[in-house]
């Protein structure tokens, strides 16, 4: 799920404004984008590349392994499940507010296909120094820098952030993993952590978690398991209960959901969480020198 | 949006499901009238929450003087923050026993989830703690359906006798409502076999996705309104997300994970936030509409803006703030932190245009304005 240069995207709705402004931002930072979706324009060129009436006649002439959907919210389960059955690996679906039922059925069609989705109302995913898809802001030198932290995140605006403090605290990324604010995602918190214990090219993780659900208490099993150092931030423990404050994923009703659950599974896990995105850095600092002092230990002992 | 009982039960019966007799009524005198006609009844406050019973919020009533005075006694009452304006006049049932059932959107299998139990009345999480063994559940594919044949399956080994079929009958019809109406949750709580032999639903808690209120125009006027301030109203009105709150610190963002981490950031430096408010995705460009809205707030005392843009530009937020400053020209301190797409753009501006100096990291900004509000 870590998205690589060598990744053929499909831009699904290339000719919408935001379609059109992300498709060249995404050409610009070195996205291998092979064409695009829309129906009434099919057979013509937008950014360089053609246009599409479907996904599958996108993957009958030439191919493509990613798609991302710029889609409204009415027409996304149609695009979604055109890019599942045409083969994609991977969908990438930024739209917010689909209807849930919609939803449900687009996850349907991928597990029977295999493909995986991320989203609905992920921000995207991001390479730094290789390519993204979506609408992060990748070229921005101050938030994304190539290294070794992997970063989860369900917000786009709140990843940012966490971004932006790693680079000022000096560690770049090797992946940005934004999974979406949705109730109902494709890959969960443990889907993306799991991705990022496995990637040779994480030394790290800073996972970024919200109120609502219990995917940061699921993945915590994970955190326990791995000698990667794993630091955390989670949103919206001054959020009053019974509320969706904003992502329709972040509500807490009862005990459910709640900050004090999401912590506690996470600190008894062994991961350091902070309790201010600022302090990310330090922790991170911390925690990587302790794991270096081990494994040089480690290296003496053998 | 929340569907309260008799607007559930109104969705029920408009879809060919067989529901108690009842009335809705907003004053002792209509329930007088309504026990009249019906006969015995129960007076239920219609407020879109649960614990009505514990609350006192239910009452049975023999004869139409005893119907008033439950009416009179339940109308004005407060359950779970809402104030009771009406209540529901219904028939009473002869009870053989209380079943559990339900339809839910189940974010662990991605999928519909339909659960019955053969023991109603209590809490759902009371009886899978207490009494697992009476839970069935059952995730549904939701491409192919939920049938007889499945109900069947799901209710197998159950002790239902006679009650089985049309408890099956009931299953299918509940999910094929859940299904029709996008509902993310239909409840039936106590679903009553009767001693005639009919199993009908007593309670009705539903749900319907805010998503797809869009097509499912024939019921949205059915909904409950939520309790909102004048405040949220006007953000309702905006297409804003705004949510009043009681702190002194207003609070602008973009983006709901950043917004909710400002607010925590504002309580972990000692302060309270005045407010929730995004305007990320589409809302962008409401950054005027926003300011003024966290500003109608009378306990502001300062105010921070929190950019951080990845789609949201920061200039354009930026740019709306600036101008609404200037039209309202507010009293209030106001502490910037500005990164991402436009960051170099939208610094400038607020530098020029308002002669303020954005702070680097977020907390500096958050800690100034927990300090200016004291």
């Amino acid at each position: 799920m870590i998205v690589r240069k060598s990744d053929r995207v499909l831009v699904q709705g290339i000719t919408g404004k935001q379609g059109t402004f992300w498709t060249e931002q995404m050409q610009a930072y070195g996205t291998t984008v092979v064409g695009g979706v829309n129906p009434k324009k099919a057979g013509q060129s937008h950014c360089g590349v053609p246009i599409f009436a479907t996904a599958k006649e996108a993957m009958a002439n030439g191919g493509f392994n990613v798609s991302v959907m710029f889609i409204p919210p009415a027409a996304a389960k149609a695009a979604a499940i055109d890019a599942i059955e045409a083969g994609a690996k991977t969908v990438v679906c930024l739209t917010e507010h689909i209807p849930a039922h919609d939803v449900m059925e687009m996850h349907a069609a991928a597990a029977e296909h295999g493909t995986r989705i991320i989203g609905p109302n992920t921000a995207g995913i991001v390479t730094p120094g290789e390519c993204f898809v979506g609408i992060m802001p990748a070229f921005n030198p101050r938030v994304f820098q190539p290294g070794r932290v992997g970063v989860i995140s369900r917000s786009g605006s709140l990843g940012t952030l966490v971004c932006l403090n790693l680079v000022r605290g000096g560690h770049g990324q090797s992946a940005f993993l934004g999974i979406g604010g949705d109730p109902m995602i494709g890959t969960t918190t443990k889907d993306a952590l799991a991705a990022l214990i496995d990637d040779p090219g994480t030394d790290a993780i800073a996972l970024v978690g919200e109120i609502g659900g219990s995917m940061e208490e699921e993945a915590a099993e994970l955190v326990a398991k791995t000698d990667k150092p794993v630091v955390s931030f989670i949103a919206g423990r001054a959020s009053p209960p019974g509320k969706k404050m904003g992502h329709a994923g972040a509500i807490v009703t009862g005990d459910r959901g709640s900050y004090a659950s999401k912590r506690g599974a996470l600190e008894r896990a062994g991961a350091v969480v902070v309790d201010v995105p600022g302090d990310l850095p330090a922790a991170l600092d911390a925690l990587m020198a302790e794991a270096a002092k081990r494994s040089g230990a480690q290296r003496l002992a053998d | 949006m929340n569907f309260e009982e008799h607007a559930g039960k109104s969705v029920l019966a408009r879809a060919g499901l067989s529901v108690p007799q009842g009335r809705l009524c907003a004053s002792a005198q209509e329930a007088e009238t309504a026990a009249r006609a019906i006969g015995p009844v129960v007076v239920k406050a219609q407020v879109p929450t649960g614990k009505r019973g514990k609350s006192g919020g239910v009452k049975l009533a023999a004869t139409p003087e005893e119907a008033a005075a439950s009416a009179q006694a339940i109308l004005g009452m407060e359950i779970g923050g809402f104030p009771v304006a009406r209540v529901l006049v219904e028939e009473q049932a002869a009870i053989a026993r209380e079943f559990y059932a339900a339809v839910l959107n189940d974010p662990a299998s991605r999928s519909p989830l339909v659960l019955f139990s053969t023991e109603g009345g209590m809490d759902i999480e009371e009886v899978a703690a207490t009494r697992p063994e009476s839970l069935r559940r059952m995730a549904v594919d939701i491409r192919k359906g939920f049938g007889p044949a499945d109900a069947r399956r799901l209710l197998l080994g159950l002790d239902l006798g006679e009650a089985a079929v049309p408890v099956a009958a009931m299953l299918v019809d509940l999910y094929r409502v859940y299904r029709q109406h996008d509902a993310e949750l239909l409840e039936i709580n106590p679903l009553a076999l009767l001693a005639d032999g009919r199993v009908v639903p007593l309670d009705c808690k539903l749900t319907v996705d805010d998503s797809a209120l869009y097509r499912q125009a024939d019921i949205a006027g059915l909904g409950a309104k939520e309790p909102l301030s004048a405040l949220e109203e006007r953000g309702r009105a905006l297409d804003l997300k705004y949510i009043e709150l009681e702190g002194n610190v207003g609070v602008l963002a973009n983006g709901a994970g950043l917004t909710m981490t400002t607010m925590d950031v504002v309580s972990h430096a000692g302060g309270r936030p005045s407010n929730f408010l995004e305007i990320g995705g589409e809302a962008y460009t409401k950054g005027t509409e926003a300011l003024d809205l966290v500003l109608s707030n009378p306990g502001v005392k300062s105010l921070v803006v929190n950019f951080c843009g990845a789609f949201a530009r920061t200039d354009v937020m930026a740019g709306g703030v600036i101008q609404a400053w200037k039209t309202l020209n507010p009293t209030v301190p106001v502490f910037f932190s500005i990164h991402g797409t436009g960051e170099d753009e939208a610094v400038r501006m607020v530098r020029e245009e308002l002669g303020i100096e954005p702070y680097d990291r977020m907390e500096d900004a958050i800690s100034a304005a927990v300090e200016a509000a004291r």
